[in-house]
């Protein structure tokens, strides 16, 4: 378990944001000035913070969607009945200020020095923190082989649909359209599991490092479906987010 | 002070009488979300068992004389450090004071074991004195392996990252170590109530 680490304190300061940009019609990523920012790894979050008029403050963790080097960049999907995520995607707009404090966690982490082959297994967000990882592979030259599975309910609920659309020399992507398809879909249409993940991952002899992040009842089903195919649990890292009710 | 974030306002219904038991920076949540760093492990319970050790010396129980242990119901407050907070949690388990005298162990710090490789480290001062279970159920049920189960630490007065899943030991020592977690950063304590999440916090 080599980590990385943390251990400075972790103080908030304050952003400012320079561009945001709709991915889908319930996500946007917002792009952040972040002036004493001291770098991040693929893969790590950041906490968010907001304070109202009459005092009343809310927390919530993002996983941060730009390589080590690009500027801070959060992906955010609006919750109907959540409380931060509504204000990210509906209300903050460019030249606001927003209070934050990162990075956090060095276990969800990749870099060109963990090798691989990559195993990224998507559901829903649950994309963000390994496009940030797939960025940082191709922004420090890393030949890793990368396979990446993406599930979405349709094709209009895929995040950075165009930069997954023109992937990087060894990177394949593979998504799987769990509700609705377009006409004329050739690919998966199912919800991710033992038979397709037989047909799309590594073998377990290649010891493939594998990312798993998305609700929890995608990464318990995949996780799982990867440890009984005979991946190393070790191996396999997760994060998973939702059924808590808003975010 | 912090900044007002320009047209935020609350939109979760105000805790009222329960504003006191909820840590700062954290909310309230009726459901049970999940966190943990890699696939949930499966133990059979005819494989399953619990140890209280110092150094060579080691007391191990199999399930069913884990099971036959006196045991408590706690309903307790918890606290994710991931902001949810969660209230009137119903468990049932032995309690670590239980475990500790059995076993004869003693010592300052303790670091619980479990299924997966993931350690935390804890002060055998919250451990005892009625704070800590290795609990079994929850919500009268046999603990869900997504939860923890067969068993996993509950420490409510701290963060909830400190009760740990699928423990199968805690291990006595003499120093401070810092687990799982507590290595990527996260606070090697960690009291909600004074907001330790992280390193330095």
């Amino acid at each position: 378990m080599a980590g990385t680490a943390l251990r400075g304190r972790l103080t908030w300061q304050l952003a400012k944001v320079s561009a945001v940009c709709d991915e889908t019609a319930s996500v946007r990523t917002i792009m952040l000035d972040v002036p004493d920012w001291p770098g991040h790894e693929a893969g790590q979050h950041l906490d968010v913070r907001l304070t109202a008029e009459d005092g009343y403050v809310a927390e919530r963790s993002y996983s941060i969607a730009s390589a080590p080097g690009e500027p801070v960049a959060i992906t955010v999907e609006r919750l109907d009945d959540g409380e931060v995520s509504p204000y990210l995607t509906d209300e903050l707009r460019a030249g606001d200020e927003l209070e934050l404090r990162g990075p956090i966690g060095g276990y969800f982490v990749w870099g060109p020095g963990d090798g691989g082959p990559l195993l990224l297994l998507a559901g829903g967000s649950g994309i963000v923190p390994l496009r940030a990882i797939l960025r940082h592979r191709e922004r420090t030259g890393s030949a890793v082989p990368v396979r990446l599975l993406y599930s979405s309910r349709s094709l209009d609920d895929v995040i950075y649909q165009a930069e997954l659309d023109r992937p990087a020399p060894g990177v394949e992507v593979i998504h799987t359209l769990t509700r609705h398809q377009p006409p004329g879909w050739a690919g998966y249409a199912r919800r991710v599991d033992a038979a397709l993940l037989g047909e799309v991952a590594w073998p377990a002899a290649s010891m493939p490092l594998t990312y798993v992040c998305g609700p929890t009842s995608f990464v318990e089903a995949v996780s799982q479906a990867l440890v009984q195919s005979g991946y190393p649990p070790l191996r396999v890292k997760t994060e998973r987010f939702g059924a808590t009710g808003g975010t | 002070m912090s900044p007002l974030s320009r047209g935020f306002h609350r939109r979760r219904q105000d805790p009222g009488e329960n504003a006191g038991r909820i840590p700062p920076g954290q909310y309230l949540v009726k459901d049970f979300p999940v966190l943990s760093a890699g696939p949930t492990p499966h133990t059979a319970l005819d494989r399953w068992s619990f140890s209280v050790g110092r150094g060579g010396q080691q007391k191990t129980w199999s399930w069913d004389e884990f099971r036959a242990l006196p045991s408590q119901d706690v309903t307790v407050d918890i606290h994710c450090v991931t902001k949810w907070s969660k209230l009137d949690t119903a468990w049932q388990g032995v309690s670590v004071d239980t475990l500790l005298d059995l076993a004869g162990q003693d010592g300052p710090f303790a670091m619980a074991h479990c299924d997966g490789g993931y350690t935390t480290n804890l002060p055998v001062a919250d451990l005892t004195g009625g704070k800590a279970w290795v609990a079994y159920a929850y919500g009268g049920q046999p603990l869900e392996p997504e939860h923890g189960g067969p068993a996993r630490l509950l420490v409510p007065h701290l963060y909830f990252w400190k009760s740990a899943k699928w423990v199968r030991s805690l291990e006595l020592r003499d120093t401070n170590d810092p687990g799982f977690w507590e290595n990527y950063g996260y606070h090697i304590y960690g009291d909600p109530w004074r907001e330790q999440r992280y390193a330095g916090d």
